[in-house]
């Protein structure tokens, strides 16, 4: 009776394994995302030597941001907001000689960001990013104006992002902190 | 004599090649799931500030992590603000210098990916810079997630 039965197909259909298999493959090579770092690249000044002394920067070339540990910014002695601080930036790197108290040329403007110990790091990082900004945004309108192109769709290390990076180079001093 | 022969002659040789494919398919997804990426062991915690105007670093080889928040302590409770490399804390902050140093050996190109947790203070974040200038290895990359 049961032998009757018999035992049917055993067989499983394995022509479309390959394209399970497949499916899958591509599935997660979709999902996948192998994280990348992001970050703010600065390149640190070398330690100085004592013999050289180091070069003259004239006073209006010169942006002195402040930031204490409450937070709060001096931009050249006067308090400002951090929101503000782009604008004052961008003026001060684009300012071409017109303005007798700001930069000669973008070439020579140098933007010096000083802390106090205490300072919280992302109070910095914004600081940073702000003046980070300035640059991009005056990179990128370079950019425009020049190629008619946005300044983040030139290539790395082409010909064009070179010489838009020459016309606003990046000079930021990261001065050491006082103590306290 | 004869009776050798053809005993060998009966018998099939060779191995049956055609669930090879299968063999090998177990064995590579037995090893993807096996595989752990090698990652450092954290000993301090850290929460990464967030800025807008960030680059990615292309080249993953060349970098070098330095990490700098609260050491993390046993049941959840934070510690002071420690400077930790590879898998080790720096307890000496003169010490980075030589360490950075041998690392610019190995690869001249190096930069150093700066995590710190966004709540230390940056009087650490300057010590750490002032070891990197001395020992050479200028650029840095001050780790952030983007702002949303």
């Amino acid at each position: 009776m049961f032998k009757k039965r018999g035992r049917g197909d055993a067989d499983i259909p394995m022509s479309s394994l390959a394209d399970i298999a497949f499916l899958l493959l591509v599935f997660f090579l979709v999902v996948t995302t192998i994280d990348v770092d992001t970050g703010i690249g600065l390149v640190l000044p070398p330690i100085p030597d004592d013999t050289t002394p180091p070069p003259p920067v004239r006073e209006r070339n010169l942006m002195n941001i402040l930031v204490n540990a409450q937070g709060m910014v001096l931009i050249n002695e006067m308090p400002a907001a951090i929101p503000t601080v782009r604008e004052r930036v961008k003026t001060f790197i684009d300012n071409r000689g017109v303005d007798p108290e700001l930069s000669e040329s973008p070439d020579d403007a140098i933007v010096s960001i000083k802390t106090d110990r205490r300072t919280p790091y992302n109070v910095y990082i914004d600081m940073l990013d702000e003046v980070m900004g300035a640059y991009e945004e005056l990179r990128h309108q370079a950019s425009m104006d020049r190629f008619g192109v946005p300044y983040s769709s030139l290539e790395q290390g082409s010909e064009r992002r070179a010489e838009i990076q020459e016309m606003y180079p990046k000079k930021i001093s990261i001065a050491e902190p006082d103590e306290g | 004599m004869s009776k050798f022969k053809k005993k060998q002659a009966n018998t099939k040789q060779g191995v049956p090649t055609s669930a090879m494919p299968d063999v090998v398919f177990m064995l590579l997804i037995f090893f993807m799931v096996t595989t752990v990426l090698r990652e450092v062991e954290l000993q301090v915690q850290i929460d990464y500030a967030a800025a807008e105007n960030i680059e990615k670093i292309e080249q993953k080889r060349l970098v070098s992590y330095v990490y700098i928040g609260p050491e993390r302590l046993g049941g959840g409770r934070l510690g002071e603000t420690k400077v930790q490399i590879d898998d080790a804390l720096v307890d000496d902050i003169n010490a980075i210098r030589n360490i950075m140093y041998d690392k610019l050996m190995e690869q001249p190109r190096l930069i150093v990916s700066l995590r710190v947790d966004r709540d230390s203070e940056f009087g650490i974040v300057t010590d750490v810079q002032q070891e990197l200038r001395h020992a050479g290895t200028l650029r840095i990359n001050y780790s952030t997630r983007r702002q949303i």
